[in-house]
């Protein structure tokens, strides 16, 4: 209620490691969200629905926070988008929402994400339970992976009436949600709550079972009546580069991760550090290991700020945190001795023309080798993916896009064998890969299997594509 | 989730939220947008006596960044067709059995035309009417509308022609525009009236222009009062509200009343009900923002029921009537005084300056350390001994719950007004009225 009135710490360096690690980001108090909430204008056919990949009514749920019917909000939210509660946390909405608020032009835009997540917060505190497992329809799912995709795909399925199975590799549920999000951005309670109210809907949630070694995946196509693949990308691939088997090179997810499931006094950080990529998970491990308490912290990146994939707004959130940034810079090789890291050795690039994405190649410069100490690096150029999954899906007639995800009809989220459903990080070849996006693909897959097994439309399908007035 | 299914002197509404008789409601088109949508009734666009429209119709008040606080119009009743009209009520009450379809009409102070038209809206299988003695431009100038409503024998009257040929149930729509509500309620429960709604607009003109020195709403350089309408005028609707709801004579003929002026919401609705309202009739909010409202309006009031552990509507319709009272039977011993909460204290002081200018002097800033803050701070603090409990700090107060109200004895009577009076009439000399302060404990400095 009263957080406001208790004085603010706002600078990393006066918090203890504990408070360092706590929301960036504190609740709004009601006060607060009453009066953004009554901000917002109510739009009709608003941009900010139109931009949210799973069309949450965003007028009506803001709405109801300014008549004080939280709970009526945060149904409005879990309607669209059962994984609200992580959306509203790790959502870029400077790029989708927010970035879409009609209050931009000559204010501020709404903070639909901070009002999203009061309403979130309420009915989680509340222990509101919103949603029941449909009336048993006799079909059985199995979904391959408990993301965002999964969850939202699973709940929706068990809504629905159907009998799901959901496998997952890792001891806890939930996926990136769980493991992969900065804890200053999205407590690990947050995602389990969620895990929570999807099993609470009916699904049998098996934990500790990794499909394709555990159980194969022909096994679960031939029992179950439809199969939802959601098992994400891999960790991040070699960089292929001398020394990177050196102690002290580490994958960046598996440094996130551990923030996220150890304590933090025993994680283990260099004092300075050298990230690989300037992607946001680049910059998750940078922000981490200053709150961490490295004293220096450069994130090397091979193209300019111009190319750099991290959201602008993460970017200058590491800015703010003092992480540096070494632009137009290739690592070469890791460099150390006794086995351990003393420094990474980078060349200098310059930029050349567009390549194919449109961004500018990097062109080395040769000669130009110089060594940055560290006594840790940290890569984070992306994620494998998952060819032995690819292999086992090919042998079951699902194809694979030119560049190896797994190619599904979009409107259906279906591949080419037509039992088999995917959706989230796996089957996105382009564009950007989201939490939000993925949740979306747990819902089109959802309604599509309803569709293909019930033979009538899903009740939820309004919830699909944005409900916009019809043009006349 | 909660039943708030309504029976209106017969009228069955699966919930209480009608538009009211005014733009939202002018067409079938419209109104049976607002059925899809979750409306659970409509009062028509008053139909009757042909008219013309002019332009511009709306003023608003804007307040602070937040627009359409309030609303003034100076359009007619229904400038379509009759015929027209009558054939789209028709088709809608077709299409929409369950819902509430109620006609608002208007015509010249003839008997036989408010006959006619009576017979005409029964034909369309509509499931009332309601009288427009309220519109306060350009009708009443004809004679009709509030000029009907302030006088009270013509509502009665009129009320009393239409009750001879209805066969459905009658709402008459009073006007606010009058000395006491009470007087043209009675007149239409003598009329034989089913139900009353309640207000209409209220006279006003919404500002002048500093530039062009125009009046607001301007008509081609000219402007004159209008109805006002919209959240502004809620505190006026509900003190209407409660007059006639706890009259004697109109609790007696058991009518039940629709509530009108600046719902939004529905908290407001539900305000409105408390102080016994059975339905509440839109139309300002739904100007601003459309019909999709009701969504809210329904989750809202639902949630509410189901929190408060209310069934149906009628476990709550009138719940805070028995509380309304009047100045002479307060208790004048209820004693409340303010206390400050030092540690939700923002200073801001804005209470010290209301107390201090405009109240009664009793709150001292005083040099204390608050917060375990090694630093003093300037910290406004009640002295409580002279604090009269007007209640202003907690009002201007920014931070909620910082100044709260707390109910102290002071060994004051627990008496009224009228009960002191009556017992002791000599208090209403000053001099005795002294001496009934000093033994009363009470000191005003």
């Amino acid at each position: 209620m009263a957080e406001h009135y208790k004085p603010v710490k706002y600078k990393a360096w006066e918090m203890t490691l504990e408070e360092r690690f706590q929301e960036y980001h504190p609740p709004l108090s009601e006060r607060e969200a009453v009066l953004e909430a009554n901000r917002c204008l109510y739009c009709h056919d608003a941009p900010c629905m139109v931009a949210c990949p799973t069309h949450i009514d965003i007028p009506t749920f803001i709405r109801k926070i300014a008549t004080e019917n939280p709970k009526g909000s945060a149904r409005t939210i879990l309607e669209a988008n059962l994984l609200g509660a992580t959306c509203s946390r790790v959502c870029p909405v400077e790029e989708l929402c927010e970035g879409a608020c009609v209050m931009k032009h000559d204010h501020k835009p709404i903070m639909i994400g901070r009002l999203q997540r009061y309403a979130m917060d309420y009915a989680q505190d509340k222990n509101i339970k919103f949603f029941h497992q449909g009336k048993p329809n006799g079909y059985k799912v199995a979904v391959i992976g408990s993301g965002p995709a999964g969850l939202s795909c699973a709940g929706e399925l068990a809504k629905l009436g159907f009998d799901v199975t959901c496998f997952e590799k890792n001891k806890m549920a939930g996926g990136l949600d769980t493991y992969g999000i900065v804890v200053f951005r999205e407590p690990v309670e947050v995602s389990l709550r969620e895990v929570k109210m999807v099993e609470e809907l009916g699904v049998k949630m098996k934990t500790g079972v990794t499909v394709g070694k555990d159980i194969t995946f022909k096994e679960i196509v031939d029992k179950y009546d439809a199969v939802f693949v959601s098992v994400g990308l891999g960790s991040v691939p070699p960089m292929n580069i001398p020394g990177e088997n050196f102690e002290g090179v580490v994958d960046g997810l598996e440094f996130i991760a551990a923030t996220k499931t150890e304590k933090l006094d025993t994680i283990k950080f260099g004092k300075r550090i050298a990230v690989i990529g300037a992607g946001n998970t680049g910059i998750d491990c940078a922000t981490i290991a200053r709150r961490l308490g490295s004293e220096r912290v450069t994130i090397v990146y091979r193209r300019s700020e111009a190319e750099m994939p991290a959201y602008h707004f993460e970017y200058l959130f590491a800015l703010g945190e003092g992480v540096s940034f070494m632009f137009l810079t290739q690592p070469v090789e890791v460099v150390g001795s006794n086995g351990k890291v003393e420094g990474l050795k980078c060349m200098r690039m310059d930029l050349g023309e567009p390549d194919q994405s449109g961004r500018r190649v990097a062109v080395p410069n040769p000669g130009s080798e110089f060594v940055i100490p560290c006594d840790m690096v940290i890569t984070a150029i992306g994620q494998k993916k998952q060819s032995e999954v690819m292999n086992a899906l090919g042998e079951l007639g699902v194809k694979a896009t030119h560049n190896g995800y797994i190619s599904v009809d979009p409107e259906t989220c279906r591949s080419d064998n037509p039992k088999i459903f995917a959706g989230g990080d796996c089957i996105r070849s382009k564009g950007e890969a989201s939490t939000v996006a993925a949740v979306q693909d747990g819902k089109i897959a959802a309604a599509a299997i309803h569709m293909q097994l019930v033979g009538v439309p899903s009740p939820n399908k309004k919830h699909i594509e944005p409900v916009l007035s019809p043009v006349v | 989730m909660a039943n708030l299914e309504i029976d209106f002197c017969g009228i069955k509404s699966p919930n209480p939220f009608w538009l009211a008789s005014a733009p939202p409601a002018n067409s079938a088109y419209q109104v049976q947008k607002a059925f899809e949508q979750g409306w659970g009734g409509a009062v028509w666009k008053t139909i009757g006596a042909p008219v013309l429209n002019v332009c511009n119709r709306y003023g608003t008040i804007d307040y602070k960044g937040q627009k359409v606080i309030g609303l003034n119009n100076v359009e007619l009743i229904s400038d379509r067709p009759i015929e027209l009209n009558l054939r789209e009520i028709a088709e809608t009450k077709k299409n929409f059995p369950n819902h509430a379809v109620i006609v608002s009409v208007m015509v010249e102070s003839k008997k036989e035309a408010w006959q006619e038209i009576v017979k005409r809206v029964e034909e369309t299988g509509a499931d009332g009417f309601e009288l427009n003695f309220g519109c306060p431009h350009g009708m009443s100038e004809r004679g009709m509308g509030s000029a009907m409503g302030q006088v009270p024998e013509y509502t009665c009257m009129v009320t009393e022609w239409v009750m001879e040929v209805a066969t459905k149930p009658v709402i008459v729509k009073l006007t606010p525009n009058i000395t006491d509500i009470v007087v043209p309620a009675r007149a239409a429960v003598k009329g034989g009236a089913s139900a009353l709604s309640l207000i209409n607009t209220i006279n006003s003109i919404m500002g002048v222009d500093l530039d062009s020195f125009e009046i607001k709403p301007n008509v081609g350089g000219k402007g004159g009062h209008g109805g006002y309408a919209g959240h502004a005028v809620k505190p006026i609707a509900l003190h209407l509200l409660s007059a006639v709801a706890s009259d004697s004579e109109v609790q007696r003929a058991r009518l039940p009343i629709s509530g009108i002026g600046g719902v939004e919401t529905w908290r407001d609705a539900v305000e409105f009900m408390l102080l016994g309202s059975t339905s509440v009739q839109v139309c300002t909010a739904v100007m601003k923002w459309g019909f999709r409202i009701v969504e809210d309006m329904i989750d809202g009031m639902s949630n509410w029921m189901d929190d408060k552990g209310f069934k149906t509507c009628d476990e709550f319709i009138g719940k805070s009537l028995p509380r309304i009272s009047s100045f002479g039977d307060f208790d004048l011993g209820f004693q409340t005084v303010a206390r400050i909460n030092p540690d939700k204290c923002i200073h801001c002081n804005l209470c010290y300056i209301a107390c201090n200018d405009a109240a009664h002097q009793c709150i001292d800033m005083k040099t204390m350390r608050v917060n375990g803050d090694m630093a003093a701070t300037l910290q406004p603090v009640v002295r409580e001994e002279d604090c009269v409990g007007c209640d202003l700090c907690s009002k201007v107060c920014p931070v909620d719950d910082c100044i709260t109200m707390v109910p102290i004895d002071t060994g004051r009577p627990h008496i009224t007004w009228n009960e002191l009076t009556k017992k002791r009439p000599e208090v209403l000399e000053w001099d005795k009225m002294e001496e009934y302060r000093k033994e009363a404990n009470i000191h005003i400095h």
